[in-house]
């Protein structure tokens, strides 16, 4: 009876924070959020975090169910009202997210690894559509939402809460479309640079922040619409002139705003669970930007300014003097790792690209039996997105603890006999610390050259990495260049190990 | 509750996230984004309120259509987050 009675009281009642219960369901499923995101500290702990995740999405969902229910609340007199449940309408509900999982599910276990960081970029266009969605869907019946007074005029705070979160979804939605087309290669990587695309670009910011102040005193539909047209416009203006190489940044700055998008909305509707994940998620976003813009010694400000796949193109068609070089086969490199000791892998995105993983971990296995000690080095953007070579590798059953990150292992590369160098290019680059001229200067790079002998898998000696710059190390004296397809070449080396020697 | 309390909430949250954030090891950096991306659809408590609200069609239909795009971020984004744990093993001893 009283649960009864608590269900059509909420029912009844505009606003959340109506009921305490309810607001304290929303509050477990924050701090669920939180740890969540704790879980994620090693991988021993990070299944148990996913759980945590889903039991607070959960109960965020099913409190939401209850306390609002569809229904028509009929009223016979001044004290006297009767409360019909609309089985229909929260049919419909049911069926809309039924239709959600089962895409959602079939997608997660369709994609491919290699394309993680298309499906990050597509399910972020969704957050922020979403987000787009409830904002119009509160700003068409505020009464629903507890944020109209009688007359039903919007609260002040209420509208400026709204006119962010549109804002900031529309950005999220139409940015993130245009990453997942120039990641899914739909759309070319190359910057498309627009004339006077500052001043256009700054205009619209403008114009939006404008809008949503005059927002607070007049809120008539067009000004809702103007804010939503030129959000998603700014959006779309922000992302095309950004080139290929700097889309790891881009994923996390979207991230970072699908988060803030989701805040914003939570201080409309006054929901706890929305903020905290909303201040988690922006938080996450925004420190994953700033991990990625370490990495790739970039200013967030120069990425935002978009253009830099453009000037490296420019300046990597120079002519380069002919500098002599040392080519070597699948045996050679077969008979030097396994007289080595210490072995460091270095894999890149072109390793990943020629579906070399498992080939790799396999010439790794070998090695081992044969009492070589292989470790990986991973730099923070060998991958396409923060974190994406670990998942590469880790998808290869190559174990996570032979895994580390650069500056952990940076200090053993003097005592390697070997560093094997797949797919890598920029990131082992010594420019980087020594030619205060070269473009890359000051990015922190894997130290290659110390190691005794470097074993340096390539496809040609004519392709340069994304930053359009030649590398010392090809033609150093203890530099072995395996020129040919990276999965090729790994399994020709698994093939002289086992062959040879025995 | 008034402005100010959730506007404490929230910045006390962001200092949660940046501790949070910054403990999360490098190698699970793409977890995080997956999972990050499926919690920030609890925008669906949003979306289920307008679906559930009587008074505006358009508003039920938006809040339907937001139901079914938040829904395949919440089931996508931890079905994947869940599939990439579960790749990352020990070494076996």
């Amino acid at each position: 009876m009283a649960f009864q009675s608590i269900l059509s009281a909420a029912a009844g009642g505009h606003g959340l924070a109506a009921n305490s219960w309810a607001a304290v369901a929303y509050l477990v499923a924050g701090v669920f959020f939180i740890l969540a995101l704790r879980g994620l500290s090693s991988p021993a702990s990070s299944q148990r975090g996913n759980r945590f995740g889903i039991a607070g999405m959960t109960i965020a969902v099913v409190t939401t169910l209850l306390t609002h229910l569809p229904g028509k609340t009929e009223s016979f007199g001044p004290d006297s009202y009767a409360w019909h449940f609309d089985s229909a309408a929260f049919i419909e509900i049911l069926v809309a997210i039924g239709i959600g999982a089962v895409i959602g599910i079939v997608m997660a276990r369709r994609i491919a690894m290699t394309a993680m960081p298309q499906l990050v970029a597509a399910f972020h266009s969704l957050v922020g559509l979403a987000a787009v969605a409830v904002a119009a869907a509160a700003y068409l019946n505020p009464g629903a939402f507890g944020i109209a007074d009688a007359a039903g005029q919007i609260f002040t705070v209420s509208r400026v809460e709204m006119g962010l979160g549109i804002a900031i979804g529309a950005i999220t939605f139409s940015g993130s479309v245009i990453a997942f087309l120039k990641l899914n290669g739909n759309m070319s990587g190359a910057p498309i640079m627009l004339p006077l695309r500052h001043v256009i670009n700054l205009g619209t910011l403008a114009a939006i922040i404008g809008l949503v102040a005059y927002f607070t005193v007049d809120q008539s539909p067009w000004v809702f619409w103007t804010v939503t047209g030129l959000s998603f416009v700014i959006g779309f203006l922000l992302i095309i002139p950004i080139g290929g190489a700097d889309m790891p940044v881009v994923v996390s700055m979207l991230n970072s705003y699908s988060g803030w998008a989701a805040a914003a909305m939570g201080f409309t509707l006054h929901n706890t669970a929305m903020i905290i994940t909303g201040a988690l998620v922006g938080s996450s976003g925004a420190i994953l930007s700033y991990i990625m813009c370490r990495a790739m010694n970039r200013s967030f400000i120069s990425v935002i300014a978009g253009g830099f796949g453009a000037d490296a193109a420019a300046s990597g068609g120079g002519s380069k003097e002919q500098r002599p070089w040392k080519p070597g086969s699948a045996d050679d490199a077969a008979f030097l790792m396994s007289q080595a000791e210490n072995v460091i892998i270095v894999p890149g995105y072109g390793m990943a690209v020629a579906q070399a993983q498992h080939a790799l971990r396999e010439m790794a296995d070998v090695l081992k039996k044969e009492g070589v000690n292989v470790k990986y080095a991973i730099h923070p953007v060998a991958g396409r997105m923060p974190g994406h070579m670990n998942v590469l590798l880790a998808e290869a059953n190559v174990p996570y603890d032979e895994v580390f990150e650069l500056e952990d292992i940076n200090g053993e590369f003097a005592q390697a006999d070997v560093a094997f160098v797949i797919g890598a290019n920029d990131v082992t680059n010594p420019a980087a610390k020594t030619d205060k001229t070269s473009p890359i200067y000051g990015m922190p790079v894997l130290d290659v050259e110390k190691a005794k002998t470097v074993l340096f898998v390539k496809r040609s000696m004519g392709g340069v990495g994304y930053a359009g710059v030649d590398n010392d190390v090809f033609y150093m004296d203890q530099t072995m260049m395996l020129l040919g397809d990276a999965k090729k070449m790994a399994d020709d080396i698994v093939k002289a190990l086992n062959g040879g020697g025995h | 509750m008034d402005f100010i309390a959730i506007f404490s909430i929230f910045i006390l949250a962001c200092f949660v996230g940046y501790f949070v954030v910054w403990s999360v090891t490098p190698a699970l950096h793409t977890p995080l984004m997956s999972v990050t991306n499926a919690i920030s659809s609890v925008i669906i408590v949003g979306a289920l309120i307008a679906s559930a609200a009587a008074g505006s069609a358009s508003s039920k239909w938006l809040g339907l259509a937001a139901v079914v795009m938040a829904s395949i971020n919440i089931f996508g984004g931890f079905a994947v987050t869940a599939r990439m744990l579960a790749m990352y093993k020990k070494k076996e001893r």
